[in-house]
């Protein structure tokens, strides 16, 4: 299990790093064994960097993220290599996570020089097989080809296949099937779903909250590096509370069900109220935001369905932990 | 009619030979229409689109004509095309976010842009204002560089800049795919107000995302490996389509509410052929759970209802 733990980072911007930027603050989830959480955010929301922390490629400024027990943070030298034997990720873009000079299963023979450098070619190749095979991709199609050769589907599923090569527990799925056309996308999104049938934990970043619903278990909420709203998936998607979930709920473009029937306004704030970053964003005509207390802290209004607001209706707001 | 396209040929020159991207498209916009254009990448609808306002130097002009407003479009000829570009056909590219010049400020690149056309900026000026209000940018944005702007807001900017001149057609190419859903819907809805307010006459929107023509296009296009597989109006492709093509794409949409453990979706097998050398009959008889024998022979893209045309020898009969 991956949890994180009130995860934050810091970024130093300006000229010699004089201001900080918060890009993720408090970010709290776990990530249980066959589970995808899909973690959902606009552009400049923070959901690759989250992504980057669990990866390692970025370091943790405060809180801590760990793998069955273990601190990522603390993780140094040899560790890592074997680290990353139950960690891989995979990106957006399937053509530039390759080298067009080598043949794209070079991806696969790296794994194996780094990592099972002993191991018989007849056994090795065996497990290639299955692992293309979990993926669904057939090796004659793709084995010994140039990346330019293969579709963007093939390639984004070829990573993973990569990633299956070792014992993995935790996928970080980076935006994996923004860049897929309508008709490939939803096969790399059903083998993310079958992978999870192996026990493996999958952290789906993407944008598009029709995706997350579609296989995720778990759906985090993430609004300019805080969490707005998390919890069980169809809690989330059927009872929508943060006025940003409901707003992004309402923008998705659906068939047989016009924008025009669904109202995307945003409710006004309650006066007199500050700190949310949220409504400082859309405060009330003519009203600066008071600079007042705290973020509002998650509340739990349902069981496994948690919202960081303040306007939480009254009836709920008494369940608030 | 606003808009006729006949026959439209557009290969492209390649070392391997030409590259049959746009193979005989036959259709028409309607004044007033929003027509969405769709299908998997390489099929050729951005070739489409770019063949109606700029051909590039791999791209080779073979056949078929443009008509503009009872106009043929010279497409053929980079220069004489200068004549209706912005003026009567004008394009939001597909990468906006990277289509304004960055050394210059927004305010004075338009001015050069219209000035390149012999147009006056100070009579535009309180019109291009009054659209600067109107999708919802302050009017500060002309005195800044395009770095300054978000995604979004280039985006509209673009918008604003490039139908500025009203023009007859305006080909909107993937515009709404590299924003965030929120953006997103305030975008397509943008589009949809320049068509109500007479911005401009008709558009094409181009996009591989058929939720997105749900909501803004009046009718539908779908292509497949440079070919015209489907078109009719909006709901009748939505709720009624015919070509299997078209059923598959629908059908392989994730939606909000549907959920894997539910109801599995399933893609379409196989992928798009080489255009290099496009099979002969229906292109689409590989990946087609109902191709025939007579699939081997190339159907034509004929009326099957009023407004609704399709090619597949399955919908339209052997016969015909």
């Amino acid at each position: 299990m991956l949890s994180l733990d009130r995860v934050t980072k810091v970024y130093k911007v300006g000229t010699f790093g004089g201001k900080d930027m918060v890009a993720v603050r408090d970010v709290s989830f776990d990530i249980n064994p066959g589970e995808v959480v899909s973690l959902i955010g606009e552009s400049g929301s923070g959901k690759t960097t989250v992504g980057k922390m669990i990866l390692k490629l970025i370091d943790i400024s405060g809180g801590s993220i760990s793998l069955d027990g273990l601190d990522v943070a603390s993780i140094h030298g040899a560790g890592v290599k074997r680290y990353y034997r139950h960690v891989q990720g995979v990106f957006q873009d399937p053509f530039s996570s390759y080298n067009p000079i080598f043949k794209a299963d070079r991806v696969l023979s790296l794994i194996r020089s780094e990592y099972f450098a002993d191991m018989a070619r007849s056994e090795w190749n065996a497990k290639v097989e299955a692992a293309l095979r979990a993926v669904t991709l057939d090796p004659d199609q793709v084995l010994n080809k140039f990346p330019h050769q293969l579709s963007g589907g093939q390639l984004q599923r070829l990573l993973v296949a990569r990633a299956l090569l070792l014992e993995l527990k935790i996928l970080v799925a980076d935006e994996i099937i923004s860049m897929l056309d309508a008709s490939t996308r939803i096969d790399v999104l059903n083998m993310l779903a079958e992978l999870k049938s192996r026990g493996m934990g999958i952290l789906f970043i993407t944008h598009d909250l029709s995706l997350g619903n579609y296989i995720s278990e778990k759906t985090v909420i993430l609004r300019r590096g805080v969490v707005v709203e998390m919890g069980a998936t169809d809690k989330v998607f059927a009872n929508p509370t943060h006025p940003y979930t409901r707003m992004l709920v309402s923008s998705v473009p659906q068939l047989h069900k016009k924008w025009v029937q669904i109202e995307a306004e945003l409710p006004a704030p309650i006066a007199g109220r500050g700190g949310c970053l949220f409504h400082e964003m859309y405060p009330l005509a003519g009203r600066t935001p008071e600079p007042a207390a705290d973020e509002p802290t998650l509340a739990k209004i349902e069981e496994d369905h948690f919202v960081g607001c303040f306007d939480l209706p009254s009836e709920k707001a008494s369940l608030v932990a | 009619m606003s808009l006729q396209v006949t026959d439209l040929r557009v290969y492209y020159r390649t070392l391997a030979g030409d590259v049959k991207a746009l193979d005989g498209a036959t259709f028409s916009i309607a004044d007033k229409e929003i027509m969405g254009l769709a299908g998997e990448s390489g099929c050729g609808k951005s070739t489409l689109g770019n063949s109606l306002i700029r051909l590039d130097g791999r791209m080779k002009y073979i056949g078929g004509s443009v008509n503009l407003d009872g106009a043929e479009l010279p497409i053929w000829d980079n220069a004489g095309m200068n004549e209706f570009r912005f003026r009567d056909v004008s394009v939001i590219p597909q990468y906006a976010m990277s289509a304004m010049n960055p050394t210059r400020k927004i305010g004075k690149m338009t001015e050069e842009l219209l000035e390149s056309r012999g147009e006056s900026y100070r009579q535009i000026r309180p019109e291009l204002l009054r659209r600067v209000d109107l999708v919802g940018l302050d009017r500060d944005v002309l005195k800044r560089y395009p770095i300054e702007l978000s995604g979004g807001m280039k985006q509209r900017m673009v918008m604003v800049i490039s139908t500025l001149l009203d023009p007859s057609l305006l080909i909107a190419d993937e515009v709404t795919s590299a924003l965030d859903v929120s953006t997103q819907r305030a975008v397509a809805e943008t589009l949809v107000s320049f068509r109500d307010r007479g911005f401009v006459k008709s558009m094409m929107v181009i996009t591989h995302d058929i939720s997105i023509l749900y909501q803004t296009a009046d009718t539908i296009l779908i292509m497949y490996a440079g070919k015209l597989a489907e078109k009719a109006a909006t709901k009748t492709i939505i709720d009624g389509c015919r070509h299997p093509y078209t059923k598959l794409l629908i059908s392989s949409l994730p939606e909000v509410g549907i959920r894997y453990a539910n109801k599995k979706l399933k893609g379409i097998p196989g992928s798009p052929p080489s255009l290099l050398k496009p099979p002969t009959g229906c292109r689409f008889r590989d990946r087609c759970p109902l191709a025939f024998d007579k699939c081997v022979e190339e159907p034509p893209f004929v009326e099957i209802a009023t407004d609704h045309s399709v090619a597949c020898w399955k919908v339209t009969g052997t016969d015909a």
